[in-house]
């Protein structure tokens, strides 16, 4: 944290600024929300160059211990959830070749379905569906507990033996998340593609597997497979990072956990959105 | 009273025209021109009335605040210390919370090893030994496996004093160590604290200099060698205990109350 403190992010203003009551004039609401909104990006942006800068300059710190830590969280943000994730990438896969093959059928352009199933699931849905069912199960929980640890004094406890709160308890995070959503997301499109053709062939459509997987492999090119490393990893980063900011940054009362975990919840949902956007426009561009 | 009271050592703690902060609240200054050696070996007791600053003072002399105002220096090195090469110095104070302030993710020999384990880079395994012997030595072990909140208030304070000590301090705070325990337990505590300031096998036969906060002064007598006051953002150095119970200041007549013995 800002100067090892536990209390880095909570200066006076900031305080003022995001507790004391809206004002009545339009503007002055206008205003003040604009700032608690500017506040909280330039708090985000700090811990999350905070977290990096610790990531890097520690990385082989107490290995001993951090290392387990982040088995510890790529199990729970990744492997624990794989039963789920079945589920998901068999309903994802109906879900999609449901909707689309009786429009492909009726265009006659039952080809594209390798092309559409590409398009939709690694690009778009698989990442961001992905990431919201890990922020909705882990990122939740993160704030909780996060927050918890801060109102119960643990924070200071870290501090006081000269232990790097940001590297015990935010760093294995951001790795397991990372991770975690990295792999999900690759074992439910995997899934997915090939639950879609399941639900293809149930349909009766005249489509060969060979020719599915070639309209699959046609339609992806080097670049889906980076972008979808990248956006993958993004989303876990911003999810760790948002999550254990409002649990961690700022001291918390324990009434105070469950509306920083409201506040992490839909400031992670935006800006994974807005993450997506741009890799729309990479999409697009490249 | 032992013979570390009259000793003269070089100063562990140095502070000059210091003031602090309140924790939560870092714009309220709960104390002023502090000006306050503390020598090697030494046993103070600082005590005031609840929430004048005992424990926002406690913390920053551990270094998890900077000092508003002033210098304040450990061991020659000015504090606060967060990492890098002077984080050794640091290492060598210890601070024990008032309600032990465990991790409790954790079980209690976790947390006995994590300060261990995390500075010196060891498995579980490695440092089992250790904790094993601390665990004993302040009878923890039938709880060593039980997390945090499964353990009775006493007990935990306990484990954070243990936590503490892992990493062999020269230097010990403790925050309001006899708050809210039996009289059993505050016996052991009188008594381990006694024995770390007389210099305890277990930690080589080293003095260990201790500096305790406690909201009265009676149970601290023939136990501590030096007494302050923390009194309406002041901090009043008392002396020795013939020096306390002379004392015209009448936050120390009131803290003398028998009522506060236990305390």
């Amino acid at each position: 944290m800002q100067d090892g403190t536990a209390s880095a992010f909570d200066t006076p203003q900031v305080r003022l600024l995001f507790r004391a009551p809206l004002p009545p004039s339009y503007t002055n609401f206008l205003g003040r929300k604009l700032l608690r909104f500017l506040l909280t990006v330039q708090g985000l942006g700090a811990f999350a160059l905070i977290t990096l800068g610790v990531l890097v300059s520690k990385f082989s710190v107490a290995r001993q211990v951090v290392r387990p830590l982040m088995r510890r969280e790529i199990g729970r943000a990744g492997v624990r959830l794989l039963p789920m994730f079945l589920y998901l990438s068999a309903a994802l896969g109906l879900l999609v070749i449901g909707q689309t093959v009786s429009w492909l059928t009726r265009v006659g352009a039952i080809n594209f379905l390798g092309t559409v199933m590409v398009v939709v699931v690694v690009r778009e849905l698989g990442p961001l569906l992905t990431a919201l069912v890990v922020l909705a199960r882990i990122g939740t929980a993160n704030v909780v507990e996060l927050g918890t640890a801060r109102a119960m004094g643990e924070v200071e406890a870290l501090e006081a033996l000269a232990i790097d709160p940001v590297h015990y308890l935010v760093v294995p995070r951001v790795v397991g998340m990372a991770l975690g959503i990295f792999s999900l997301t690759v074992y439910l499109i995997v899934g997915a593609l090939l639950s879609g053709y399941l639900w293809a062939f149930l349909q009766d459509v005249p489509l060969l597997p060979g020719e599915y997987f070639r309209q699959l492999a046609s339609a992806l090119g080097w670049m889906d497979f980076v972008l979808l490393g990248l956006k993958t990893v993004s989303f876990g980063f911003i999810i760790a990072i948002v999550t254990c900011y409002h649990g961690l940054a700022q001291p918390l009362r324990l009434e105070e956990v469950s509306g920083a975990t409201v506040r992490a919840v839909a400031q992670a949902l935006i800006a994974c959105v807005l993450l997506d956007a741009v890799f729309i426009i990479l999409y697009l561009v490249a | 009273m032992s013979a570390a009271c009259d000793r003269t050592n070089e100063p562990v703690i140095e502070m000059r025209a210091l003031s602090a902060a309140a924790m939560k609240n870092p714009g309220r200054v709960v104390l002023e021109e502090v000006t306050w050696s503390v020598g090697a070996g030494e046993y103070w007791v600082l005590a005031g009335p609840q929430g004048s600053g005992k424990s926002d003072f406690l913390m920053m002399t551990a270094g998890l605040a900077a000092p508003v105002d002033g210098t304040y220096r450990l061991f020659g090195e000015p504090m606060p210390i967060f990492e890098g090469e002077r984080l050794a110095t640091r290492l060598r104070l210890g601070l024990v919370f008032d309600g032990g302030q465990l991790l409790n993710h954790l079980s209690i020999a976790q947390n006995l090893a994590l300060p261990l384990r995390y500075h010196h880079n060891l498995t579980a395994a490695e440092a089992g030994e250790r904790v094993q012997a601390l665990l004993d030595l302040t009878g923890l072990a039938p709880w060593a496996d039980a997390p945090p909140g499964a353990v009775a208030r006493n007990w935990r304070k306990r484990a954070g004093l243990a936590r503490a000590l892992m990493l062999q301090p020269e230097v010990l705070l403790l925050d309001d160590p006899l708050a809210g325990l039996d009289p059993w337990h505050a016996h052991w505590w009188r008594d381990f604290l006694r024995q770390l300031a007389a210099g305890h096998r277990f930690f080589g036969g080293r003095p260990m200099t201790l500096v305790v906060t406690a909201e009265g002064l009676r149970s601290w007598k023939g136990q501590a060698c030096h007494f302050a006051l923390l009194d309406k953002k002041r901090f009043v150095v008392l002396g020795n205990w013939t020096e306390v119970e002379r004392a015209s200041h009448p936050l120390a007549r009131e803290l003398l109350a028998p009522e506060l013995a236990g305390a």
